[in-house]
């Protein structure tokens, strides 16, 4: 079927409130308004005031009761409007869901879903644009996905309520409106492991969430000019799935990672890093980054595409390496 | 000074000396507490809850079973009237394995699920959205059990106190909330951090039934908490008790009290809830001199009997340094995407 992303998604909380009557949906705005992004329209009407709650402007307590009730045997997806109020919550995240199945020596667990919209690209300036999900792949004790497929969309949920731990869904802003053909049986999917979206030989382009369609339209320039790119989706930031990172990379022998947060101590930084303590004798160049310029994102449209991680730039990044190493 | 409380219904001989007995395991875990920090075997922060003891030992035989307790980082009274064996308790302190979080937590972060106490949070004011939560999924699931949330004066400045009570009374959900005004967020006084210092005024203000109880009363206190838990369990929404009381141990073991009089100090141990309540059990004629000094004697024993136990623990093996992160890897839920 045709459909979209956000589609996606709602197809998988109805499924989720249908098949698991411990699951209700909370957040600001997410019954009556629809959800700010309109993910979770109709699903008031269709399961009632109870399961689908509209919060407060309570970000804190409405995660932390949240984690509250994960505690007391409830499935809850609490909806974060995005990343930026997230940090409103920060500490029940970091300071409860992550820690309390270690504080408490493993009696409890919180099995939590959280989701939020991440990235810039639609002009809403530096606070509610930003890429944090990096950050949060930081904190030990928490599961971080980034689905940036329609299939992931629709798929991920599923498998995150059955954890036993805290799992933060981050959704890219961008990719709501994005269409496209999802199986009609499409359903759950692991939430463990990266996967090749393109396949290619001469170069490994590792990338997640919002940049993934912008990776794959530079690959598919370098492609023009000689060069078969591989194209990673990491799927989970945390845990990482080095296993598939590392087998491409060790074939290709080259890497760029495209990552729509900061570089200065980011995600890209920890997998840069961690490639090269595991495979720096078989590289042929130094793993490439390809990041946001480190500034708040401004509002113009010009400065936010001259901000973000754009195609020209990963294929820019991508020739100077092939160039500057080939024999 | 004369004092004309009668015994309540419900209070027989043996009633009061158990909830005597209670309040003197507290204060006499929190003093071994103390020597064993002195002694490098309890290490970290280590808030001692002498002088509050009538609070936990009033408010515990209010609750049933079924019923949730949310405390602080100040909370082995809690632990201990809530039923966490001192042995457990003890060894936690020393973080030993054999402590009731297994030694990952410390002083700090005691829990019990199977008494349904869910810590021991070290962030002021962090266990409150939490115990929303927990009545919430008591609601949704159709359970009519109450959770009871401890916290300090220092919490009601945080904005999690605001938004938790708001966001139960908003939703109905059977919380009772449990102020112990100590009179100071660690080194600050109320009146020079709150511009309202009438606590209750404050519930109030988000429509919770709400009162204050002398904390240094243990009839006081186990009577409006079981007027609280009446109220809460009628599932017409959370209520609100300040319980007025006083540590007279410093903050924390790193504490020099710059910031109180040693005259106000001595002025609430006056009022010393033990003795208050001791004092009460022989005008009522409930316990002769002899059965305080046999309680005195057991509690000593069960005290050293604990600390045996604390001592003889075991260390958890560093290899299992990386456990109880997350759940150890399962099978997964769907067979994995093919690439």
């Amino acid at each position: 079927m045709t459909t979209t992303y956000r589609e996606a998604i709602r197809m998988a909380l109805r499924e989720a409130l249908q098949r698991d009557p411990r699951v209700f949906l909370m957040g600001e705005d997410v019954g009556a308004y629809g959800g700010s992004y309109a993910v979770s329209k109709g699903l008031l009407r269709e399961f009632g005031p109870d399961r689908i709650r509209d919060t407060p402007l309570s970000e804190s307590a409405f995660v932390g009761a949240g984690i509250g009730a994960a505690l007391a045997g409830a499935r809850p997806i609490v909806e974060v409007m995005t990343v930026n109020f997230s940090l409103l919550a920060l500490d029940q995240i970091v300071n409860n869901a992550a820690t309390l199945r270690h504080m408490s020596g493993g009696q409890l667990n919180v099995p939590i879903v959280i989701r939020m919209a991440t990235g810039a690209g639609r002009q809403l300036a530096a606070q509610h644009a930003h890429s944090l999900e990096g950050w949060y792949a930081h904190i030990p004790g928490l599961r971080i996905v980034t689905p940036a497929t329609l299939a992931d969309a629709r798929g991920m949920l599923w498998t995150a309520l059955q954890s036993p731990d805290p799992v933060l869904i981050f959704e890219h802003q961008t990719l709501y409106n994005m269409e496209g053909i999802l199986a009609d049986d499409a359903g759950a999917v692991d939430i463990d492991h990266a996967v090749v979206r393109r396949p290619g030989r001469d170069i490994s382009l590792l990338t997640y969430g919002g940049t993934l369609g912008k990776t794959l339209a530079a690959a598919e320039t370098l492609t023009a000019r000689g060069i078969d790119a591989e194209v990673i989706d990491l799927r989970s930031l945390r845990p990482l799935d080095m296993s598939v990172l590392e087998s491409s990379v060790r074939r290709t022998r080259r890497a760029v990672i495209v990552d729509e947060g900061w570089r200065s101590g980011s995600l890209s930084a920890e997998i840069s890093a961690r490639l090269h303590e595991s495979l720096f004798y078989e590289l042929d160049a130094p793993i490439a980054r390809v990041c946001t310029a480190e500034v708040p994102i401004p509002y113009p449209r010009h400065l936010e595409e001259a901000a973000l991680p754009q195609p020209p730039a990963i294929v820019a990044a991508v020739q100077q390496l092939v160039s500057a190493h080939h024999g | 000074m004369t004092d004309a409380v009668l015994p309540p219904a419900h209070f027989d001989a043996a009633v009061g000396l158990a909830r005597y007995r209670e309040m003197l395991r507290i204060r006499r875990f929190e003093e071994a507490c103390a020597e064993l920090y002195s002694a490098g075997k309890i290490r970290g922060f280590l808030h001692l809850y002498i002088g509050e003891e009538a609070v936990a030992a009033g408010t515990m035989p209010a609750l049933g079973p079924d019923d949730a307790v949310v405390a602080t980082y100040r909370e082995h009274g809690q632990a201990l009237a809530r039923g966490v064996p001192s042995r457990a308790l003890m060894a936690e302190m020393f973080g030993k394995r054999e402590g009731c979080s297994r030694g990952r937590g410390g002083s700090m972060h005691v829990f019990d699920a199977a008494r349904r106490f869910y810590g021991g949070n070290a962030i002021v004011g962090g266990g409150l959205p939490i115990a929303v939560g927990l009545a919430l999924a008591d609601v949704l699931a159709h359970r009519p059990r109450v959770t009871a949330c401890f916290f300090g004066d220092g919490a009601v400045a945080e904005g999690e106190f605001h938004e938790s009570l708001n966001l139960a009374s908003l939703w109905k959900l059977p919380v009772l909330f449990l102020c112990e005004n100590n009179l100071y967020a660690m080194g600050t006084r109320l009146d020079r951090a709150q511009s309202q210092i009438d606590l209750v005024t404050k519930a109030r203000s988000y429509r919770l039934p709400s009162e204050a109880a002398d904390g240094m009363d243990l009839l006081a206190v186990e009577a409006a908490t079981r007027r609280g838990v009446e109220l809460v369990r009628r599932g017409e929404g959370p209520a609100f008790i300040e319980f007025r009381t006083y540590r007279f141990r410093a903050h924390s073991m790193f504490d020099a009290e710059l910031y109180r009089d040693k005259a106000e100090v001595e002025l609430w141990k006056t009022r010393d809830p033990l003795a208050i309540f001791a004092a009460r059990l022989h005008r009522w004629g409930h316990v002769t001199d002899a059965a305080l000094a046999d309680v005195d004697r057991e509690v000593a024993a069960e005290m050293a009997d604990a600390v045996r136990f604390a001592e003889a623990g075991t260390w958890e093996p560093v290899e299992d340094l990386l456990t109880e992160v997350v759940a150890p890897a399962a099978a997964p839920a769907v067979a994995s995407l093919a690439s």
